[in-house]
């Protein structure tokens, strides 16, 4: 295996961000692309996170760049020639509360507004959908039939199949060590493996890409937050049909169609310190296991007997309004940012295709200028009011 | 032929052949050939064929394939097997049921 020198593009990061990405560049036709981990691919949050996708958010940008994920996901098996463990049966979104309930209409208006038909269900509905459900203390329920989600680590290794049948060198157990920039633009990337020349550089390094970032002068406000997640043994599949979500209090859980279950939340429901929180480690803990455990077996109590096999955590990549950081940096050309806002499964393929498409074409039909963090100085946030 | 008493020609067995189809992790049913293929082609750490064939992710854990898994890395890679990282063991040890861990008084009491 060679170490190619010189490169039209270097990706920095093999999760499905990065890896789309890659795939992209060399399927419009970039000759040499290398991507860089500095582990394995697939090894940071994408094969980690809860294998979902969604156009359900309560943000017009995120229901825009939701829905072409989900018609991207839908036929991205036969594009990548390897099977991708897809399930479409919705999220079922349950209200805890009148409020979290008037936000759940809120949030149906704008997506109705933007082709999405998701809609409130009764309680008769949502039990049809997932008969184990405790309905007793929900206020209500909306769903949407084609969200849902799909093996996170084959979506990943597929694209990486694929670029590699396109010419893109994958380097693994690669860092990165420094970059090289003469007047305002990057030359080079420095790694622990070796140089290599390009006047493009794709930073999808997801709750890193902060740090990569400061080792070529920029100051890009992402960091990590640690998540922790757990999976069951594998039982009978009707367990829980359809994704299960509640922001109030917030939790997930879902059932692969292998037959195991997979639970989790965010860390201010078990962690004793208080939010926000910086993160640099992953690691497990018992607090997590008791307090989701309690939430999954009030929920569907049919699970008190189903047994967790592993819990495991993951780093959900944070930036000021918890939505993507995409483009190239005003003052260094060729250094492109592409992190998701830790959505980087979810929105990974098509946001690969837009940052490539707009490298190479210099155009592309999603609105690709509003994820730029220059919005950040002008005090400008994207909001949602959708988000766990 | 052979002087086994059988009526077998065994010069003509190929075991290397006949390995191939050894169900490697019994949990996810995956099979020596699966594993060898996808080595080949460069899934050569043990948390990478995880990731990929779902090997070590059922009820045992990797119990029964892992040390399998890793002798095979160690031969195509020609590193010794005590110099192929094991890949992440995570906790808890045992599969233990919901309701022995769940905590009550939380959110929903």
């Amino acid at each position: 295996m060679s170490w190619k020198r010189t490169a039209d593009a270097v990706v920095i990061g093999g999760g499905m961000m990065g890896m789309a990405t890659a795939y992209h560049l060399a399927k419009l036709g970039m000759k040499d692309v290398v991507l860089l981990d500095k582990n394995t691919v697939s090894s940071g949050a994408t094969g980690r996170c809860a294998a979902a996708f969604r156009a359900t958010w309560g943000g017009e940008l995120n229901i825009i760049l939701g829905k072409a994920c989900i018609e991207k996901y839908e036929h991205l098996s036969e594009e990548l020639g390897m099977d991708i463990g897809l399930y479409q049966n919705g999220y079922l979104f349950m209200a805890y509360s009148d409020a979290q309930l008037e936000n759940f209409k809120n949030c149906i208006k704008l997506q109705n507004s933007l082709g999405v038909p998701s809609r409130l269900l009764t309680r008769d509905e949502a039990l049809e959908l997932c008969p184990g459900l405790f309905v007793d203390d929900i206020k209500g329920f909306y769903w949407y039939k084609r969200d849902g989600h799909a093996d996170p680590m084959l979506t990943c290794f597929a694209h990486q199949e694929a670029a590699k049948r396109e010419g893109v060198k994958v380097e693994k157990f690669t860092e990165v060590t420094g970059f090289k920039m003469t007047a305002g633009a990057v030359k080079g990337v420095c790694t622990n493996k070796g140089y290599i020349d390009t006047n493009i550089v794709i930073n999808a390094a997801g709750s890193w890409a902060g740090r990569v970032a400061s080792l070529a002068g920029l100051a890009i406000p992402v960091h990590g937050e640690r998540h922790e997640i757990f999976a069951t043994e594998q039982v009978e599949f009707n367990v829980c049909p359809t994704f299960l979500m509640s922001y109030d209090p917030d939790f997930y859980m879902q059932q692969r169609p292998n037959g195991s279950l997979i639970a989790g939340c965010g860390p201010s429901r078990y962690r004793k310190e208080a939010a926000p929180f910086n993160d640099a480690e992953l690691g497990d803990c018992w607090n997590f296991l008791e307090y989701m455990t309690g939430i999954l077996t009030h929920v569907l109590p049919r699970t008190k007997g189903v047994r967790v096999v592993r819990q495991w955590s993951g780093m959900y990549d944070i930036t000021p309004d918890m939505q993507p950081v995409i483009g190239e940096a005003d003052d260094l050309k060729g250094f492109w940012m592409n992190v998701s806002g830790s959505r980087g499964f979810m929105f990974g393929p098509v946001a690969g295709e837009m940052v490539a498409e707009q490298i190479i074409n210099g155009y592309t039909a999603l609105p690709i200028e509003k994820f730029h963090w220059n919005r950040y100085a002008r005090g400008e946030y994207l909001l949602d009011t959708a988000i766990a | 032929m052979s002087d086994c008493c059988c009526n077998h020609d065994h010069s003509k067995v190929d075991f290397a052949k006949m390995e191939e189809d050894i169900v490697v992790c019994r949990c996810e049913e995956v099979t020596m050939k699966e594993i060898r293929e996808w080595i080949a082609r460069g899934y050569d750490t043990f948390d990478e064929l995880k990731r990929l064939l779902r090997v070590g992710m059922g009820p045992c854990q990797g119990r029964g394939c892992r040390e399998i898994i890793l002798r095979e890395i160690s031969r195509a890679k020609c590193v010794p097997v005590s110099e192929i990282p094991s890949g992440t063991i995570r906790p808890p040890v045992k599969p233990i049921k919901c309701e022995l861990t769940a905590r009550k008084g939380g959110d929903f009491e």
